[in-house]
């Protein structure tokens, strides 16, 4: 068989195609969500990062509930995700270190610029969640147990409505994530809870616009945690504290505020605040 | 169309990320696509050409995993290369040899149906000279593969479809970290999530267009083969 040879050379080239990277050695991976990632923070600040100190960081983009279940799993070595409850929970578990606020945005309600439920300019989310009920206006949730979507069931919760039980063929909970909502109520002309980041950086709005925002119950904290290396051996400590301590720095907090769209801030630093 | 410029424009500015994935999509699928070779063409071969109890129920289930749900696929082999999972200390998650991992599993069930079927037919056509011959299964399914090796590259290309195509599966091994296990369809599907249509769209062209290349390129190989071969 004249080909033996040249199937043993393609078989040695396949196998060195996929050995390890060297490059590998200095890097984390680190979960964290959707927003933070397609906002393009990440895009913004891994650089500088990485610039001083070498270390190269994986970004995971998954939901929050995801993300923690990655850390959970011990498949990363930072979780970086907003929904301080449930952060709270991981640490408390022995899955975490310790959590370290890092930063804020806050949620919008979006709606089509119709406003079929009539919230526009409304302050206050609990009685525009009422409303889109009684109306019966289009609503997409996320459903897939991210940050965003356990800040929407608190705000149904806060507004008095059990929407478990409340919700109609109106509710469409999707299981997908933030931009995939934003898409869906995009198509469907419907209302949709969206962290602002990832409003600002979204491209598809077609007729969607901003229907209540400000309520100070739209507040939204992000906070960053090192996986537990005592849980998982594997947990590359050193390089993951390294990238935490950056964020809460003077260095990566001044980093993460000059972030811009169109010169709007996407995310406002409060490392300093111990009860963030 | 805007998806169109978008594209091209990426293309035409030479830009280093586009490569990259470009060259890891092309990297992952052909390696599962080689890797799949070497255990579905055996394989397919040896069930083409032996008899034994439940041979029949065996076809049938290679058979229907030619559609195995990638996302499936990728699942599993999360759960086995996860750090909690049995091969855990490997620390594959999240790595391209993961994304291999996956898509030679997805892969390997259809080159070893067709080329169980290619090999058949041929057996069919061959059966009373190979019996003349005399000769061992090993030599038997040799003979036969490399007679049938021009149509066997039609299985090649079917497994390659599937593997260039999906992102089910390694988007959930591989993870879709940017400059690392970010391919095509992965970066589609991202372009997609967050509103970028046209770019989704302009990559999917780019996508389409190495698919239709790679297809030309095995075409014009099998028959410079077939020519050569005489």
């Amino acid at each position: 068989m004249l080909n033996r040879r040249s199937l043993i050379a393609a078989v040695a080239l396949g196998l060195a195609a996929i050995a390890p990277a060297t490059a590998q050695e200095k890097s984390i991976v680190v979960s964290s969500t959707t927003s933070t990632q397609d906002s393009g923070l990440f895009g913004h600040i891994l650089p500088l990062f990485k610039a001083k100190t070498g270390i190269e960081v994986k970004v995971l983009s998954q939901g929050t509930g995801q993300a923690l279940d990655t850390g959970r799993r011990g498949d990363a070595d930072v979780v970086f995700v907003h929904a301080k409850a449930q952060e709270e929970k991981f640490v408390a578990d022995g899955f975490g270190v310790k959590r370290f606020p890092v930063m804020y945005n806050d949620f919008v309600l979006i709606g089509p610029k119709s406003d079929p439920a009539g919230i526009k300019g409304m302050k206050d989310v609990g009685a525009a969640l009422k409303q889109i009920m009684a109306k019966q206006a289009s609503f997409i949730s996320r459903g897939d147990k991210s940050g965003t979507h356990s800040a929407e069931l608190n705000l149904w919760k806060a507004a008095g409505i059990d929407i478990e039980k409340d919700k109609g063929a109106w509710y469409k909970s999707i299981g997908q994530g933030m931009g995939a909502a934003l898409n869906t109520a995009s198509a469907g002309n419907a209302y949709v809870l969206a962290d602002r980041a990832t409003w600002i950086s979204f491209k598809n709005r077609g007729d969607l616009a901003i229907a209540v925002e400000g309520d100070k119950r739209l507040f939204n904290q992000y906070g960053v945690m090192l996986v537990n290396p005592a849980k998982h051996a594997n947990v590359k400590k050193d390089y993951g504290q390294a990238f935490i301590d950056w964020l809460v720095s003077d260095e990566g907090q001044k980093a993460i505020a000059s972030y811009k769209i169109n010169g709007e801030q996407l995310f406002y630093t409060n490392a300093k605040d111990p009860s963030a | 169309m805007p998806g169109d410029v978008s594209a091209f424009d990426l293309v035409l500015s030479g830009d280093p990320g586009l490569y990259a994935i470009v060259r890891l999509s092309l990297l992952v699928s052909l390696s599962a696509v080689l890797f799949a070779a070497l255990i579905g063409v055996p394989a397919g071969a040896l069930l083409a050409l032996t008899r034994f109890r439940g041979r029949e129920a065996v076809i049938v289930v290679l058979n229907a995993m030619m559609g195995l749900p990638p996302v499936v696929v990728g699942l599993a082999i999360f759960l086995l290369l996860s750090r909690s999972g049995p091969l855990g200390s490997w620390g594959l998650l999240f790595t391209p040899q993961a994304m291999v991992i996956a898509q030679t599993v997805l892969v390997a069930p259809i080159i070893a149906a067709l080329t169980r079927q290619t090999i058949e037919d041929l057996w069919v056509e061959y059966r009373e000279e190979l019996a003349a011959m005399n000769i061992g299964p090993a030599r038997r399914v040799a003979t036969l593969v490399w007679d049938a090796r021009f149509s066997l590259v039609t299985a090649l290309l079917a497994g390659f479809g599937r593997a260039a195509a999906e992102v089910g599966a390694i988007i959930v091994v591989g993870g879709n970290i940017e400059g690392f296990t970010r391919t095509m369809t992965t970066a589609i599907a991202l372009e997609t999530s967050k509103g970028d249509l046209p770019l989704a769209i302009g990559l999917g062209i780019v996508l389409i267009s190495i698919v239709i290349l790679i297809n030309a390129l095995a075409w014009g190989a099998r028959r410079a083969g077939e020519r050569y071969a005489g």
